[in-house]
C-alpha cells in the first residue's frame, strides 16, 4: 500500500504536450478517479506513473520514493488495461500466475497464491479454461486477478470497464469498490465516464486539455464546481449557464441578473463588471408563476421518478429537473425560480468560479 | 427461434446448387492441372531414359529407370565393352546400371556439396533477414524513432529496381572483398536483400499485436527484450512463418546474382542445374532429377510452417 504523489508532471511529444505540469497527492488506500473527456491526459499520465511513458519534466514519488525514472518492473504497482490484455497464448491461470512467474517464485507458493486470488474473484472454476472463451466480464476478473496476485502498492486502472455491456459495467461498478474495500490498496482509476468515477471514487481528478481542473470528493466535484469546463462536464443533464455583465464586491448576498436581483450564496471576492454566468443545476430549478426569469416550455424528457423539462429563455436554453408529476404543457409561458443556495457564479472570461460561501474552499488545479 | 424459422430467415447465405458447385470444382481441377503438370512432367521426366526423354510425340508411358539420378550424382567415363568385360563384376546396382551403357563410375559428381551449398545459403540468409527484420520491424512499430517515415521509404526503396541492376556494383565490391563465391557473401547478399521485405511484412503483423500485451508484462516483471521473447513473438508466429517462406523462396529460387558471384565452392543448385552435361548435350532426365530434389525442401518448408499460415492470429482476449 502506498501514497502516489506527483509533481509538476508534464509530458510532451513533439510540438503536442498532452499533460501540463499536474501536482496532487493520492493517500495511501484512496480510491482515486482521474476522469476527463479523450485527449486531455489522463491516460498519459496514469502510464507515467506505472512507468510505461517517460514525463518530460516533473516528479513521481511513491511512499515518499523517487521513481520517476525506474523501470516499470521495479515500482511494485498493477496495470489493468481498458481492452484486458491478457495473453491469448496462456490460460486464465497461467495468466493470472504470469506476474508470480517473472519474479520467479516457487511453484506451489504460485498456484497456491492463484487459487486464492481466484476464490476471492469466484473464478475458480474458470482456472483452466482459454482466455478466447471468457466472456467479457470474466475477462475484467482475470485481469484483475493478474493485477492482484502480486499484492502490488498500487494499482492504476485504465478505462477497466469501457469494453463492457452497460447493464455488465454497473455490476462491476459494485464488485470493483467492493474488492477495494476488502484490500484496501491505493486504486487510481481514469476514466471518462463520470457515473463510474462518481459512484466509486472517494477522490476524483477533473482534467481537461492536459491540465487538472479539479480535485476533490464526488460531492466537491458537483456541488461546488471549480470551473465552467468541471461544472458542464459532470452531471447529466448539465449545469446551465445563465450569462449576464456585472461587477461584485467582498459581501454581496445578490447579483443584478438583467434588471431582476437574484439571491446568491455570500460573495467572498470583488470583482471588476465583466462578463458573467450564473451556474444552476437543472434540479434547483422550480416553476414558479412569479419569478424574474422567464421562458417557454420547449420540451420535456420523461424519465420515471423525474422528467427533463427544457425552457428558452431569453439567455439561452435551460433544461430543469422537476418531479415527473408536475404538469408541463410544451408552449406555455413559466417562471424560474433557482435555489439560490446552490447557486454557482463563474467569470466568463477565465472560466473559473468565483468564491462564494457555498464554495468553502474550492482547490484549482 | 424455432429451426424452422431460422431456415427459412436464413436467407443470406444460400447454399450453393449442384451446377455452381460442379462449375466452381471444375475450374479449380482445371486450375490444378495447369499448375501441376509441368510439375508432374519434370519428376516424370527424371525417370526416364534418355531417349524417352527426348521422344518425339511425348511419352506419357514408359519403363521407369534410375538412369538419370545415377548420372546426376555421379562423374562417369565411356569404356570399350571388352574393358568392362575385364573387370570384376559391379558391386552395386548403380554401378550395373552403368555399365550396361558402356560406362564406368569414375566417382561422384558435385551435386551434393551444391545442394548443401543452397541449403546453407537459402536458410542461413532466411534466418537472419527474419531476425534483424523481427527486431527492426518490432522497432518501427513500437518506438518512436526520428525519420521513421523516411526510413522505411529507404528501406523499401531498396526493392524499387531489380536486384540484378547493381549486380556489376556488388561484384566489383565482393571482390575487393574476397566475398566472391562464398558461402558468407551469398548469405549476406540474400539477406540483404530479404530484409526489407521481412521488415515490411512483420512490422505489419506486429502493429496488429496490441501493445498492452508487453506492457502488461513489462508492468508484470520482464524487461523490454523478455517481453518481446516471451510475449510478443509467440503471437507472430503466423507472420514470422509467411515472412520466412517469403524470403527462403526468394533466396532458394536465386539465379543471376548466383550466376555471377559464385562458380565454385559457393555455387548454387540453380546455376547448377541447367549445367549438367551428358554425352552428346543436355542430360535432361539429370536435370529433371536435380529439379525434382530441388524443389522437395521448399515444399517440406512450407507443409511444415501450413499450421502457422493458415491459423489465424488469437487475438481472443483482446476485444477490438
Amino acid at each position: 500500500m502506498a501514497q502516489i504523489r506527483v509533481e509538476n508532471l508534464r509530458k510532451s511529444f513533439d510540438q503536442f504536450t498532452a499533460v501540463h505540469g499536474s501536482t496532487f497527492t493520492i493517500d495511501d488506500g484512496a480510491f482515486f478517479a482521474m476522469l476527463g473527456p479523450s485527449g486531455c491526459g489522463k491516460t498519459t499520465t496514469l502510464r507515467m506513473i506505472a512507468g510505461l511513458e517517460l514525463p518530460t519534466e516533473g516528479k513521481i514519488l511513491l511512499d515518499g520514493e523517487d521513481v520517476t525514472f525506474r523501470r516499470a518492473a521495479a515500482r511494485d504497482i498493477a496495470f489493468v488495461f481498458q481492452l484486458f490484455a491478457l495473453y491469448p497464448h496462456m490460460n486464465v491461470a497461467e495468466n493470472i500466475a504470469f506476474p508470480l512467474k517473472c519474479q520467479g517464485m516457487a511453484k506451489r507458493e504460485i498456484s497456491e497464491r492463484v487459487q486464492e486470488t481466484a476464490r476471492l474473484l469466484r473464478i475458480e472454476h474458470l482456472l483452466s479454461s482459454t482466455t478466447s472463451k471468457l466472456s467479457g466480464g470474466d475477462r475484467q476478473r482475470v485481469a484483475l486477478g493478474r493485477a492482484m496476485v502480486r499484492r502490488p502498492k498500487a494499482f492504476l486502472m485504465d478505462e477497466p470497464l469501457g469494453a463492457l455491456d452497460a447493464e455488465f459495467r454497473h455490476l462491476m461498478c459494485g464488485e470493483l469498490r467492493d474488492l477495494h474495500d476488502r484490500i484496501g490498496a491505493t486504486t487510481i482509476y481514469v476514466t471518462h465516464d463520470q457515473l463510474e468515477a462518481m459512484s466509486m471514487a472517494d477522490q476524483i481528478a477533473v482534467m481537461n486539455r492536459g491540465r487538472v481542473e479539479q480535485i476533490g470528493s464526488p460531492q466537491q466535484i458537483y456541488d461546488r464546481p471549480a470551473s465552467m469546463f468541471v461544472a458542464d462536464f459532470i452531471g447529466s443533464p448539465s449545469m446551465n449557464f445563465l450569462r449576464f455583465e456585472g461587477g461584485l464586491r467582498t459581501g454581496d448576498r445578490a447579483v443584478v441578473f438583467h434588471d431582476a436581483s437574484l439571491a446568491v450564496p455570500e460573495i467572498r471576492r470583488d470583482c471588476a463588471p465583466a462578463p458573467l454566468a450564473l451556474g444552476v443545476r437543472p434540479e434547483h430549478i422550480r416553476f414558479t408563476d412569479g419569478a424574474p426569469v422567464r421562458g417557454e416550455v420547449f420540451g420535456a424528457e420523461y424519465l420515471g421518478t423525474t422528467q427533463i423539462v427544457t425552457v428558452d429563455t431569453a439567455h439561452g436554453r435551460v433544461a430543469a429537473r422537476l418531479p415527473s408529476s408536475a404538469m408541463v404543457r410544451i408552449g406555455e409561458t413559466v417562471g424560474l425560480e433557482f435555489r439560490s443556495e446552490r447557486l454557482v457564479l463563474f467569470d466568463v472570461g477565465s472560466g473559473l468560479a468565483i468564491p462564494t460561501a457555498n464554495e468553502g474552499s474550492v482547490r484549482h488545479g | 427461434m424455432t429451426t424452422a424459422a431460422a431456415k427459412s430467415t436464413a436467407h443470406s447465405i444460400v447454399e450453393a446448387s449442384p451446377r455452381a458447385k460442379a462449375v466452381a470444382g471444375g475450374i479449380v481441377i482445371l486450375y490444378a492441372v495447369i499448375t501441376i503438370l509441368p510439375l508432374l512432367w519434370i519428376v516424370a521426366t527424371g525417370f526416364k531414359s534418355q531417349s524417352d526423354a527426348i521422344a518425339y510425340p511425348p511419352k506419357v508411358i514408359f519403363e521407369p529407370t534410375l538412369e538419370g539420378y545415377v548420372n546426376l550424382f555421379t562423374v562417369r567415363t565411356r569404356q570399350t565393352p571388352d574393358f568392362i568385360a575385364k573387370l570384376p563384376p559391379p558391386e552395386t546396382w548403380y554401378d550395373k546400371l552403368a555399365r550396361q551403357r558402356d560406362m564406368v563410375i569414375a566417382g561422384p559428381s558435385k551435386v551434393v556439396p551444391r545442394f548443401v551449398n543452397s541449403l546453407i545459403i537459402g536458410f542461413g540468409s532466411t534466418f537472419l533477414a527474419v531476425f534483424l527484420g523481427t527486431l527492426a520491424a518490432y522497432a518501427f512499430s513500437r518506438f518512436r524513432i526520428p525519420l521513421a517515415d523516411d526510413l522505411l521509404f529507404f528501406i523499401l526503396s531498396t526493392r524499387m529496381m531489380p536486384p540484378v541492376a547493381v549486380a556489376i556494383p556488388i561484384y566489383l565490391m565482393y571482390r575487393q572483398l574476397n566475398l566472391t563465391d562464398t558461402r558468407l557473401g551469398m548469405i549476406l547478399l540474400y539477406t540483404a536483400v530479404n530484409v526489407s521485405l521481412a521488415v515490411w511484412l512483420l512490422k505489419g503483423f506486429i502493429d496488429e499485436i496490441p501493445r498492452e500485451y508487453e506492457e502488461a508484462a513489462l508492468v508484470d516483471g520482464y524487461t523490454r527484450l523478455q517481453a518481446l521473447r516471451k510475449v510478443v513473438l509467440p503471437q507472430a508466429v503466423t507472420g514470422i512463418a509467411a515472412t520466412a517462406i517469403f524470403c527462403l523462396i526468394f533466396s532458394w529460387n536465386e539465379y543471376a546474382f548466383a550466376v555471377l558471384l559464385t562458380s565454385g565452392e559457393a555455387q548454387t543448385m540453380p546455376p547448377f542445374i541447367p549445367f549438367i552435361i551428358g554425352e552428346g548435350g543436355q542430360d535432361w532426365p539429370a536435370v529433371a532429377a536435380a529439379t525434382t530434389l530441388f524443389v522437395v525442401p521448399i515444399v517440406l518448408f512450407t507443409v511444415l510452417l501450413r499450421k502457422h499460415l493458415l491459423r489465424g492470429i488469437t487475438f481472443g482476449a483482446v476485444r477490438k
